[in-house]
């Protein structure tokens, strides 16, 4: 195994992802196998390679920053889980 | 027979729009016709997630008012369905997870948008792996999609509910995204075709991110000009997608029966190594010398990198997802988890519970390449990697106008036979991501049956090269009749 069950478990954390006991030697196992897949890549010569930016070797366009009003928040907040007066409800996080 | 109902589903878009022009049935009888297929071979198949008849219905009966007005475009009353990946405005939009079980979305993508101001009437959602995240389909929260040319089979994946759908003449055209070869591969798991544009030649505006710097939308149908005809109309400009590039959009179909004397088609040397399927090698041989025969000339090419762009796809895509699949929790839309503590463990519990095996892999291997004292070592090591890659095609381009080869390594496998490896799994898109990494057009065409399964060859071009490989998989369609065989019990 390349990846040991600690490291795992803090990657799950890293990514806020709860994984059951039953799921985690199953998820071991598999991520490991993945590591060891794209280790391939250490074996390429690219010691005078740029890294690929883009594509299409373009830049990002950037747009003004000015409000596009067309945002409806009421229809957007449908499909909240819960919200109040506009407001996204979430656990308390403030004692 | 053209008054037959039981005879449209057979026909081609462009076939169908002759139809409509002259009256000869109404959007609204061709509506209710492909429905009534989708209700019960498309529940067989399980190729749908949403069927959209109300929407359906009235889109199809303003079709007909405007046609009878004299106010309708020439798309106008036909048939298409969606990859449930496309925010679809009033329609559930699930992207094949739990997480987006419940998600509305408020807008239309972009591509979903110029389609329907067109005047396409959308059926439905198809159903495909979690969040494009598959190549056989298995990954969905909502079940496998069933192969029409074998059941026990996959179609591929991820867009494997739009692939099947076309091949099973359910409707004549679907949308659909690549990522590493989520449309080619399962069209040639179906024998459809499968186009994936350029990257930045269509918007992805309102599709769900899952790569953004690979991801890229199409369309699956059963013939070049078909696809031809949709590429016209979903591509341009978008300012909305900042990477949506800004260039004149040409009209496809006009140059679709442009000889293919003085062709040249680069074979590359590396495709037909081990790992190809000797019956789909034989098939994509014989379809390469139908090109020959029909006036191309074949060069052999080398992509040296070849063996690299799997390894590379599988460090820069995850890397990719795992930032794009954080905006998902559980506060804003979708999936909640009940009863969470505190709001790191409602995030950790949503998102446990929200996604799948796959997803969850995916977005861990992303969060491993990304973390500190990994990053140089991986993703930055994968970009380089990429750019290798796309010099490989650069300097193949230098030589030949297109590439052609296989499109998947083997037809279609049984459903089951590779869920538990990720890495077979992963290997399956060899000869497509490649096109991904450096942002390529590429199309499958289907190119004969090995027992009795379709196989795909593939063409792919330079940047902005789709006009040039949709009129060579048209010129292979005009002298080939593979595209018009139909898996049997859906004729």
């Amino acid at each position: 195994m390349s990846l040991t069950r600690d490291q795992v478990g803090h990657i799950a954390l890293l990514a806020r992802l709860e994984l059951q006991d039953d799921e985690f030697d199953d998820v071991v196992d598999k991520l490991s196998r993945i590591v060891d897949f794209v280790d391939q890549l250490q074996a390429a010569a690219t010691d005078d390679v740029l890294p690929m930016a883009h594509p299409l070797d373009l830049r990002q366009r950037l747009r003004p920053d000015v409000v596009s009003g067309d945002i409806d928040r009421e229809a957007i907040q449908r499909n909240a889980p819960a919200v109040r007066d506009g407001f996204y409800l979430v656990p308390k996080v403030l004692e | 027979m053209s008054d037959d109902p039981n005879a449209w589903h057979g026909r081609s878009l462009a076939d169908l729009a002759r139809g409509l022009e002259v009256g000869e049935f109404r959007a609204r009888e061709l509506a209710e016709a492909l429905l009534a297929r989708i209700r019960s071979l498309g529940l067989e198949l399980n190729a749908f997630i949403t069927v959209t008849e109300d929407e359906a219905l009235a889109a199809a009966d303003a079709a007909d008012r405007a046609r009878a007005g004299g106010t309708a475009g020439p798309l106008a009353g036909l048939p298409i369905v969606h990859k449930d990946l496309f925010c679809t405005r009033g329609v559930l939009t699930t992207c094949g997870s739990r997480i987006l079980g419940n998600f509305v979305s408020p807008y239309d993508a972009t591509v979903v948008a110029r389609l329907r101001t067109a005047g396409m009437v959308m059926l439905g959602k198809t159903n495909m792996d979690e969040f494009a995240m598959g190549s056989s389909n298995e990954t969905s929260h909502y079940g496998p999609v069933r192969n029409p040319w074998d059941e026990s089979r996959s179609p591929g994946g991820s867009s494997g509910g739009s692939a099947a759908a076309v091949a099973a003449r359910l409707v004549p055209a679907a949308t659909g995204t690549d990522t590493g070869g989520s449309i080619r591969q399962p069209a040639a798991l179906t024998g459809t075709v499968g186009l994936k544009p350029t990257y930045g030649r269509v918007s992805r505006w309102g599709m769900v991110a899952f790569a953004s710097s690979l991801d890229q939308a199409g369309i699956i149908t059963r013939t070049a000009e078909d696809a031809a005809l949709l590429l016209s109309v979903i591509a341009g400009f978008d300012e909305r997608d900042s990477t949506c590039v800004d260039r004149p959009v040409p009209d496809y179909v006009a140059g679709l029966s442009r000889p293919l004397k003085g062709l040249k088609i680069g074979i590359v040397r590396q495709h037909f190594d081990q790992g190809l399927d000797p019956r789909c090698a034989a098939l994509v041989r014989a379809g390469l010398g139908v090109l020959r025969d029909h006036g191309a000339s074949l060069l052999e090419v080398d992509l040296p990198n070849l063996d690299l762009s799997v390894p590379a796809y599988y460090v820069v895509a995850p890397a990719e997802c795992s930032s794009n699949l954080s905006r998902f929790d559980g506060v804003r839309f979708g999936y909640r988890a009940e009863g969470a503590a505190n709001l790191l463990d409602l995030y950790c519990r949503t998102r446990g519970e929200g996604f799948g095996a796959e997803v969850k892999r995916r977005v861990m291997t992303g969060t491993y390449v990304l973390s500190a004292g990994y990053y140089d070592a991986y993703y930055l090591k994968a970009q380089k990697v990429r750019q290798l890659i796309s010099e490989d095609f650069r300097q193949a381009f230098g030589q030949v106008d297109v590439i052609a080869g296989p499109t998947a390594p083997t037809p279609a496998f049984a459903l089951g036979e590779k869920v538990d490896d990720p890495i077979t799994m992963y290997l399956n898109d060899i000869y497509t991501i490649g096109a991904n990494l450096a942002g390529l057009p590429g199309v499958s065409v289907p190119c004969g049956f090995a027992d009795g399964l379709p196989v795909g060859l593939q063409l792919v071009g330079p940047h902005f090269g789709e006009e040039r490989i949709l009129n060579v998989a048209h010129r292979y369609q005009s002298v080939t009749d593979w595209h018009s065989a139909c898996p049997g019990g859906f004729a």
